[in-house]
């Protein structure tokens, strides 16, 4: 009833595969992008030009992404898991060194970077392996697509990229769940986690990791070295009371106290311009972003595109609580952008794929429909 | 390949997964308003905090160093100046390869070849300010210069300030002193009479002289200014100025004319010169041959500029006016004559004879008068004026040490005079317990007959000579001396007071007259020893010239001098004191001349000169001036 509702509203929309409510809440977003990193990168246009230019690039690949049947994406799910872990082992022997991490490999025409196909790849493939039997899932098959999550996230944390790592392992793990893992396994799992952090910490964690995390217990101690950025930080958020210093008028980011000001911890920005009514907006769009994510993931007609959907939806949505956390000191310091108002073009447009990915189960339901009976 | 597909059930798998989509949902708005409440936390409840933090992060308030007063003589002359400088100022912890970068600036900007040396030596001393001076007085070619090639010094700055500046050099070293970089001794002090936070934005302080004396009027009051910082501590913009209130003006009583006619008076000669206002204490000239420039002092001086000072053996830095000690020689004749008339041991009528020595008894030695013959009948008129040195043992042995020392205790010698600058020696004024207590000998006669002429143990400084001269002038006012006429601006001065101690009262103030009359003659008589200096002058004068043997200049130093500066160094000192007009004094000058010979003939002519100037019209003055300032230029080319 609603999508033949909605065909006859837009008619235009649907043939271009694209969802309107959703498509219209990452435009409010990226509207915003533009405006803090305006502020945020000292009133630099220019700045702003080149991140028009990548949202250009990004909503294109959206567009492209949604014309293709979802279903598309099942016939490529291992061959493309595969091929991303090979490349993820193959940047750990021959990947190309930059900021202190071996992230990206170096195919001569350009450098790519394997997590970041991974964050696609990973959902689909755990989409595709929960989807092809019955869902709930059972024990066994839990345990293997936590194998199937595990492989890539430790490559990844080893390189290291810790923030790329916990997204690819909560997309993995939410397709688990979404898949109807049982509740005990679900309540073993989190005390296993939570038995294992020793491990992670002793054999997993850098030096920079762990002084990171130290860090992050306690930022006072340090408030001139590591703890610097989160103090600074919190005190941008803090001195913005409710309802901010105003545009371009955040001391805290205009006066350079802020590290990292338009990237990671634009959040700060805003928080001290627009204060806590703007944080408040900011987060009712994305949440109004990721209920519509859900909600046209429970539309799906089969569980591999539910599956996905959601587990890309709910991605997005550890973006936005690892990234916030972050900079509001009740996460450690990882580096997470906050999705579509950090600067930056490589996880936007890995990111405006998988919502192209959504949209295309959105609005390519008859196909679906008839091939799935 | 066979495999066995399960029978599903689509209706129930899709309630399934709305089921878990569900509880997402529920925890991603339970996780948002977790997030929410934290931010609640910081941005509501704990907003107060955070404004302060970060207030305090880009909030700063600096100091705001006051401009320091000007210091002026009585015609409204500037003799202190503030002057705008261009200094090179590096902030040690931007720089990262200093000795490079101070090496290349050396040679760019032709700085002097001790420059690295002093400012590695400020580097490793205690600084008050993030920066350290490499060069201070940087010329236009060289801020120019600098200005081009400044991003290549990241962590060096051209700073401008105000400077003192003082316009004449050596002209008034001694009497106004100078500022110079504040030091750790100076901030202990500072810290000790809590005024340092007055001081925290000020580089000099005064060292020495005027500049000393009076540091809390010219100094002023610090002011503040609240500015915005980034995170490098670069200023964006002001918020709030407190401006700072000025140091006051000072004039002073000196007169820039007499300053520079004694300066050409005692060109080539090391002496001094105090010309005082008799009717108020007031100092108009206060000059010490050699001087030096005050100027290499106030940005600090260098090492090896410091020891050629140190080392001349003219020693420019000792104030001969205040510091200098002086055999009095006759120039006190007419005081001890004043007292031997106040205690009745002579009258203004009273005679001796004089057959040119004086024996006394039990003493084989006979001391002799200048005069190989004698003088014949003297009285104290006739002492007086031609110098009597008989007369005058006679004279001292009636009084004896005891009345001497106390009088001429009351009269100033052996004390110091309170003139307004730290610089001051008390010199010497003999007695009994002096000489049991440094040689632990009894007094002799025969050193009362030494004290009687002005020899000895007795010193006294020019200044001393000056002060107990006017008490004779004004017959028995007895003023401070002071360099201060008033503070305040030019146009608004507010005048100091006049000091004064109760007067000396003689037995009869007639001897005033007495004496006076007798100094009168030193220069109106035949044979009045300062007859010569004072022919043809247009107005009335006294005064009384002395000559005193020297003895102890050449014990000082350990060096062996050439014999021709032997010869130089054992010539006599002259002195001079006297007062003009005779009848009503206005003026009263002092004069104390090393290795000249008579004071008659060398020191004498020097008071002339300057009571000349006095007496002048300002036509004449003028004149006067422009030909030294010829004469000057002639000496220098």
């Amino acid at each position: 009833m609603q999508t033949t509702e909605e065909r006859q509203r837009n008619p235009w929309l649907a043939k271009l595969h694209i969802d309107g409510p959703l498509f219209l809440g990452l435009i409010a977003l990226c509207c915003v992008s533009l405006f803090v990193i305006y502020s945020a990168g000292g009133q630099d246009l220019g700045l702003v030009q080149r991140q028009v230019i990548r949202m250009g690039i990004s909503f294109g690949v959206l567009f492209i992404v949604a014309q293709i049947a979802p279903d598309t994406f099942r016939n490529y799910a291992v061959p493309v898991y595969i091929a991303g872990l090979l490349m993820l082992v193959a940047v750990m022997f021959f990947g190309v060194t930059g900021k202190g991490a071996q992230r990206w490999l170096d195919i001569g025409v350009t450098r790519i970077q394997p997590s970041e196909i991974m964050k696609l790849a990973v959902p689909i493939m755990l989409a595709w392996y929960c989807a092809r039997n019955p869902v709930p899932i059972r024990f066994l098959q839990v345990l293997g697509g936590l194998l199937l999550v595990l492989a890539p996230t430790l490559l990844i944390a080893r390189q290291p990229d810790l923030g790329t790592s916990v997204l690819v392992a909560s997309s993995g793990i939410f397709a688990l769940f979404l898949a109807g893992m049982s509740w005990r396994l679900v309540f073993t799992g989190a005390l296993t986690l939570g038995a294992s952090l020793p491990v992670f910490w002793f054999f997993l964690l850098r030096e920079y990791q762990r002084q990171r995390v130290l860090t992050f217990l306690n930022p006072e101690s340090d408030p001139l070295g590591s703890g610097y950025h989160i103090i600074q930080s919190k005190i941008a958020i803090g001195s913005g009371g409710v309802e901010g210093k105003g545009w371009l008028q955040g001391t805290q980011s205009q006066l350079e106290f802020l590290p990292e000001r338009h990237t990671d911890f634009i959040f700060s920005v805003f928080s001290e311009e627009f204060g806590f009514i703007g944080v408040v907006g900011l987060l009712i769009l994305y949440s109004f972003v990721i209920f519509r994510g859900m909600l046209l993931s429970i539309r799906a007609q089969s569980n591999f595109q539910r599956i996905l959907g959601g587990s890309i939806t709910l991605t997005f949505f550890i973006y936005v609580l690892v990234n916030i956390g972050m900079v509001s000191g009740v996460l450690p310091v990882v580096g997470v952008p906050l999705p579509l108002i950090s600067y930056g073009g490589t996880s936007m447009v890995t990111m405006m794929a998988g919502f192209g990915i959504i949209m295309g189960i959105a609005t390519h339901r008859r196909l679906a429909i008839s091939q799935s009976t | 390949m066979k495999k066995r597909v399960p029978i599903r059930n689509h209706q129930a798998e899709s309630a399934l997964y709305g089921r878990r989509a569900i509880v997402s949902l529920s925890i991603v708005v339970i996780v948002f308003l977790g997030l929410l409440a934290n931010l609640y936390k910081i941005q509501v409840t704990n907003f107060q905090e955070f404004q302060t933090r970060s207030n305090s992060n880009r909030i700063v308030v600096l100091p705001v160093a006051p401009n320091r007063g000007l210091i002026y003589d009585r015609n409204g002359t500037l003799l202190a100046d503030n002057t705008p400088v261009y200094s090179l100022e590096v902030s040690p912890a931007e720089v990262s390869e200093m000795r490079i970068a101070i090496e290349q600036l050396v040679e760019l900007l032709a700085l002097p070849a001790d420059t690295s040396e002093n400012f590695y030596s400020r580097l490793n001393q205690p600084r008050r300010f993030p920066q350290i001076t490499l060069f201070d007085n940087l010329n236009e070619y060289q801020v120019a210069r600098f200005a081009s090639v400044q991003h290549q010094f990241p962590g060096i700055n051209i700073e401008g300030r105000l400077q003192r500046f003082y316009p004449h050099r050596d002209l008034l070293t001694h009497a106004l002193g100078y500022v110079g970089r504040i030091n750790q001794q100076d901030v202990i002090r500072l810290r000790e009479q809590e005024l340092y936070a007055q001081y925290a934005a000020t580089r000099t302080i005064g060292k020495l002289g005027i500049e000393r004396h009076y540091e809390n009027i010219l100094h002023g009051e610090v002011g503040y200014q609240t500015v915005e910082v980034n995170n490098r501590g670069r200023v964006v913009r002001t918020l709030d100025f407190n401006p700072p209130t000025p140091g006051r003006d000072i004039h002073l009583e000196l007169d820039l004319g007499y300053q520079q006619v004694a300066r050409a008076q005692l060109r080539g000669r090391r002496g001094a010169i105090i010309v005082l206002d008799a009717n108020t204490g007031g100092i108009l000239a206060l000059y010490s041959n050699p001087g030096y420039d005050p100027n290499l002092f106030v940005g600090g001086i260098s090492s090896a500029e410091y020891r050629e000072l140190l080392n001349n053996t003219s020693n420019p830095l000792i104030n001969r006016a205040t510091q200098g000690r002086y055999a009095p020689a006759s120039t006190i004749k007419p005081h001890l004559g004043v007292l031997g008339l106040h205690l009745g041991v002579i009258t203004a009528e009273s005679r001796i004879w004089d057959p040119g020595w004086y024996k006394l008894d039990g003493v084989e030695r006979r001391f002799r008068d200048w005069r190989q013959h004698g003088h014949g009948w003297v009285d104290i008129t006739k002492a007086i004026a031609e110098s009597c040195n008989t007369y005058y043992y006679d004279l001292s042995f009636q009084l004896g040490i005891d009345n001497i020392s106390s009088f001429m205790g009351e009269m100033g010698f052996g004390k110091r005079t309170g003139i307004d600058i730290s610089e001051e020696s008390t010199a010497l004024m003999p007695d009994r317990g002096w000489k049991r207590a440094r040689y632990n000998e009894p007094w002799y006669h025969g050193e009362t007959l030494s004290i009687g002429i002005g020899q000895s143990f007795w010193t006294v400084t020019p200044l001393q000579l000056a002060t107990s001269t006017s008490i004779i002038a004004t017959e028995g006012r007895r003023l401070q001396p002071r360099l201060l006429r008033g503070i305040g601006e030019q146009n608004a001065i507010e005048l100091t007071d006049i000091i004064e101690n109760p007067p000396l009262v003689l037995s009869d103030p007639a001897h005033w007259q007495t004496i006076k009359k007798a100094m009168q003659a030193t220069i109106t008589d035949a044979r009045g020893t300062a007859r010569l200096a004072f022919v043809n002058a247009p107005y009335t004068a006294a005064g009384k010239t002395g000559t005193a043997q020297v003895v102890a200049l050449s014990d000082e130093t350990d060096e062996r001098p050439d014999i021709e500066d032997v010869a130089e160094r054992f010539r006599d000192n002259a002195t001079y004191i006297g007062y003009a007009p005779a009848e009503y004094p206005e003026i009263v000058v002092a004069i104390a001349l090393e290795n000249v010979g008579g004071g008659g003939r060398n020191a004498a002519p020097v008071s002339r000169a300057l009571m000349d100037y006095y007496f002048a019209n300002d036509e004449e003055k003028a004149a006067i001036l422009q030909a030294i300032e010829d004469e000057e230029a002639d000496a220098n080319n």
